[in-house]
């Protein structure tokens, strides 16, 4: 039957998609696109094997298919739970998917040192998206956090245990791009920690690209090290004539410097081609570089602020004629020099407090 | 009903069982002969299905259902892993059964793999438990001497190696992917499922992973047929089930009971555990294993509706988990009054902290942090707050993580919570006392 019809339909937040024959709920939501695709911070499509341990895709499967559409008990992982034909799946719309995944970013935070302002990381950190669209503004956990004793991997990658959120990307890379393992997990629980066996050092053509897996600031580029914070710094993708890798790369500029080179990484921050470690720490001069243009840099982006002519002019004429426009409007003959107590005894105050008395509960309080 | 059926336990006590001949006299074996000679696998099968055993690990999931669902595409192999890693607080069934009769696992072993089509079969024992290794690989030698193990077997054409495997002592690779990938000497993170090891198992393969008693029925269900077996029993709860019995009762130790004994009878008569100790009353009981609900005296004795509660897989859970528990892998854990419901939660919750693999991020975190907030409220730091967080933890780690270790370690707190509520804010409210030695809240009188 499958090969007759090679698409099934899936509906996701009420959206309807027809995606091939065992496609995951995950690519069949970022197909639809950003507003209703899961977060993701353990699943990397490039990567083989990832996905499923972080538990930020949970969603609700409302109708598991066409021929039994009954509801999935728990929540599932989207990026690793393959999609059904009339499958029904809640993300964003689904309280109790919401409320697992305020869940998932306590978790996650508990244990991570928030040490945003020194972390090179910081601006284009998956933790941070993740947290920010998807947690509450306010922690829970009291206690001591979880530290590591800081380990030395290499004179390129610097490794910050403390900040990691065990994703395993790293190590899918290290397993399926470079020849030996040179890393993977040691221990178990809150203290399994990315680590190199016996306290070696990576050696690997290839092994730069955990700095770009890696979704937090766990892993960073030493020769990039407290250069710069990243919306100081503009993307431009550029290439050369490698003969290890693609040679596709962007180049990070701080007014003239080439201050680090990363690989070109698509909408969902997933990278786009492996580059390989000459590239990344040692071409860092324009001359090594042919320059194809500025990158696209998201408008709600952090590194798209305060660049980019375009963008900067617009919005704000837009909202300020709006607001002018509004406030000619208001009828302002109304008499507002009033006594403040004479507006505080007259009947339609009262009757305004009573109404609203519950999201006054709290400035009544303190009086 | 009769209750003095055993199915597991009948030769335990014959002098010298663990050995080949003693075993053999005493009627073992006889299943691997009646199985090979003259039944066909699916007959096998079709017996262990009518017998309605479930297993005994811990989920009961029913265990000729889990037979029937291996996939068996043509030339792959199959393979069967008897799970010995047992390794709950309160359960040491499985234990001192290999311990007194390796023989009797090894037959069920031989007549499974017969039943599956596997030709090499593992046992993951536990890697505390050494001489239990041992004890099974002599006997593996004693019974492939025999003609019962190893090529052709009693000249049917059928081969079969048992290995037995010792595992590295992590309690997570008593789950059954995990397991897996610990046979296969990865790390033993548990797998994402689909798919499921009866369609891509060990090295890929299609594999049945079972207890060590689900296994050591088997004979039994083959000499006598799989509708003997079905009488046995309650309901949908067949068969006799071993529990292990520890906590503040005169007689601890591991008994075979028919599935369907009254609670009262099996908590109170001298046949079984004997009651509690003399002076003492009953708390508390932790039904089956530290995983499961904990559940006050009253909630053990009596449903939520007034009916007696049985030894059975469906009166334990009667009630669901706000008033029911569930019999789990059969640890009984029994507490007395003097028992601190505080510092047990806190003692389970270190337990699965410890024991979290660390692989998705509820467990990883919420574990731990359950740990500290409740060794904070132990140790007289505790907040009011702290409880509803608890509460929250428990709930957002249960059902959103890969395996069910998460849901183990929210059960025991979140029950214990529920059920002794009164008791956790006498432990806020009263620090000095509460952490004074030996203190314990019961209601209006608190012991010191």
């Amino acid at each position: 039957m499958e090969n007759e019809v090679p698409l099934i339909k899936v509906t996701i937040d009420g959206q309807e998609i027809r995606v091939p024959v065992g496609t995951t709920i995950m690519e069949a939501a970022r197909q639809i696109g950003p507003s209703v695709a899961p977060p993701a911070m353990c699943y990397y499509k490039p990567l083989q094997g990832s996905g499923g341990k972080c538990r930020a895709c949970l969603v609700k499967v409302a109708a598991g298919s066409e021929k039994d559409p009954r509801p999935m008990p728990k929540l599932v992982a989207s990026c690793i739970t393959g999609a059904q034909d009339g499958m029904v799946v809640e993300n964003f719309t689904n309280p109790e998917v919401v409320e697992a995944r305020k869940g998932v970013v306590e978790f996650l935070l508990i244990n991570h040192p928030l040490d945003c302002p020194v972390c090179d990381q910081a601006g284009e950190c998956h933790l941070q998206d993740f947290a920010f669209e998807n947690g509450v503004g306010e922690k829970r956990f009291v206690e001591e956090k979880r530290t590591f004793e800081p380990e030395d991997i290499g004179d390129k990658v610097q490794l910050h245990m403390n900040r990691c959120i065990l994703c395993y990307r790293c190590v899918y890379t290290a397993n399926q791009l470079t020849e030996k393992r040179v890393h993977g997990v040691m221990g178990r629980g809150d203290h399994a920690q990315i680590s190199t066996y016996i306290k070696n050092s990576l050696e690997s053509d290839f092994y730069g690209n955990v700095i770009d897996v890696c979704p937090v600031g766990a892993l960073t580029d030493k020769t990039y090290r407290f250069k710069s914070r990243v919306w100081f710094s503009k993307p431009v993708d550029a290439h050369c004539a490698c003969e290890k890798c693609s040679g596709k790369v962007q180049v990070w500029y701080k007014g003239d410097e080439v201050i680090r080179v990363t690989a070109r990484k698509n909408q969902w921050g997933e990278v786009e081609d492996f580059i390989c470690n000459t590239c990344r720490f040692d071409r860092k001069k324009t001359s090594d570089w042919v320059i194809e243009g500025p990158s696209k840099v998201a408008r709600n982006s952090v590194i798209a602020q305060n660049k980019y002519g375009l963008n900067q002019g617009k919005k704000p004429e837009f909202a300020l004629n709006y607001a002018a426009k509004n406030f000619k409007g208001i009828d302002d003959a109304r008499d507002y020099n009033q006594n403040l107590d004479e507006i505080k005894k007259s009947e339609d105050y009262k009757a305004l407090m009573q109404k609203n008395d519950k999201f006054f509960s709290k400035e009544k309080s303190l009086k | 009903m009769a209750n003095d059926i055993k199915i597991l336990t009948e030769h335990i006590n014959i002098p010298g069982i663990e050995t080949f001949e003693v075993y053999r006299k005493a009627g073992g074996y006889n299943a691997v002969e009646k199985a090979i000679k003259k039944m066909s696998p699916d007959e096998i099968v079709e017996e262990v299905k009518k017998s309605g055993i479930r297993g005994r690990g811990g989920a009961g999931f029913p265990m000729g259902m889990k037979w029937s669902f291996l996939a068996k595409p043509e030339g792959v192999p199959r393979y069967l892993v008897c799970n010995a890693d047992e390794s709950e607080p309160g359960t040491f069934k499985d234990h001192y059964l290999m311990k007194n009769l390796p023989h009797l696992l090894i037959e069920g072993m031989i007549v499974s793999s017969f039943a599956l089509g596997a030709n090499k079969s593992f046992i993951y024992v536990r890697g505390e438990l050494m001489y239990v290794v041992r004890i099974l690989e002599k006997a593996i030698e004693e019974a492939k001497a025999a003609g019962f193990l190893g090529k052709n077997i009693l000249g049917s054409g059928y081969d079969l190696e048992l290995v037995v495997q010792p595992g590295g002592g992590a309690y997570i690779c008593g789950e059954e992917t995990a397991l897996l990938e610990s046979l296969e000497g990865k790390r033993g993170n548990p797998r994402n499922k689909p798919p499921f090891p009866a369609v891509k198992g060990l090295y890929q393969s299609p594999t049945v992973v079972n207890n060590v008693e689900s296994i050591a029925n088997t004979p039994w269900v083959i000499n006598h047929g799989g509708e003997e077996y079905a009488k046995i029993g309650i309901g949908r709860s067949t068969g006799t089930k071993l529990i292990s019995a520890s906590g503040h009762i005169k007689n601890p130790g591991v008994y075979e009971i028919t599935l369907g004994l009254p609670v009262d009878e099996f908590m109170n008569s001298d046949q079984y555990l004997g009651g509690i100790r003399d002076g003492h009353y009953l708390k508390a009981v932790v039904a089956g294993g530290s995983s499961v609900p904990i559940l006050p005296a009253n909630l053990f004795y009596k449903t939520a509706n007034g009916e007696d509660r049985l030894m059975s897989y469906e009166s334990l859970s009667d009630g669901g988990f706000p008033t029911g528990t569930m019999l789990g892998s059969g640890g009984f854990i029994a507490m007395d009054e003097t028992t601190c419901i505080v510092r047990n939660t806190w003692n389970f919750s270190r337990f699965y902290h410890h024991e979290s693999c660390g692989q998705c991020s509820p467990c990883r975190e919420g574990t731990g942090w359950m740990e500290k907030v409740l060794h904070r409220i132990e140790h007289g730091h505790g907040t009011m707050s702290d409880i509803d967080l608890l509460v929250d933890v428990a709930k957002k780690i249960e059902g959103n993580t890969i395996c069910p270790l998460g849901d183990a370690a929210a059960w025991p707190v979140a029950s214990a919570i529920r059920h002794f509520r009164d008791e956790f804010e006498w432990h806020i409210n009263h620090p000095n006392e509460a952490t004074k030695p030996g203190a314990v809240y019961m209601g209006a009188e608190i012991l010191a």
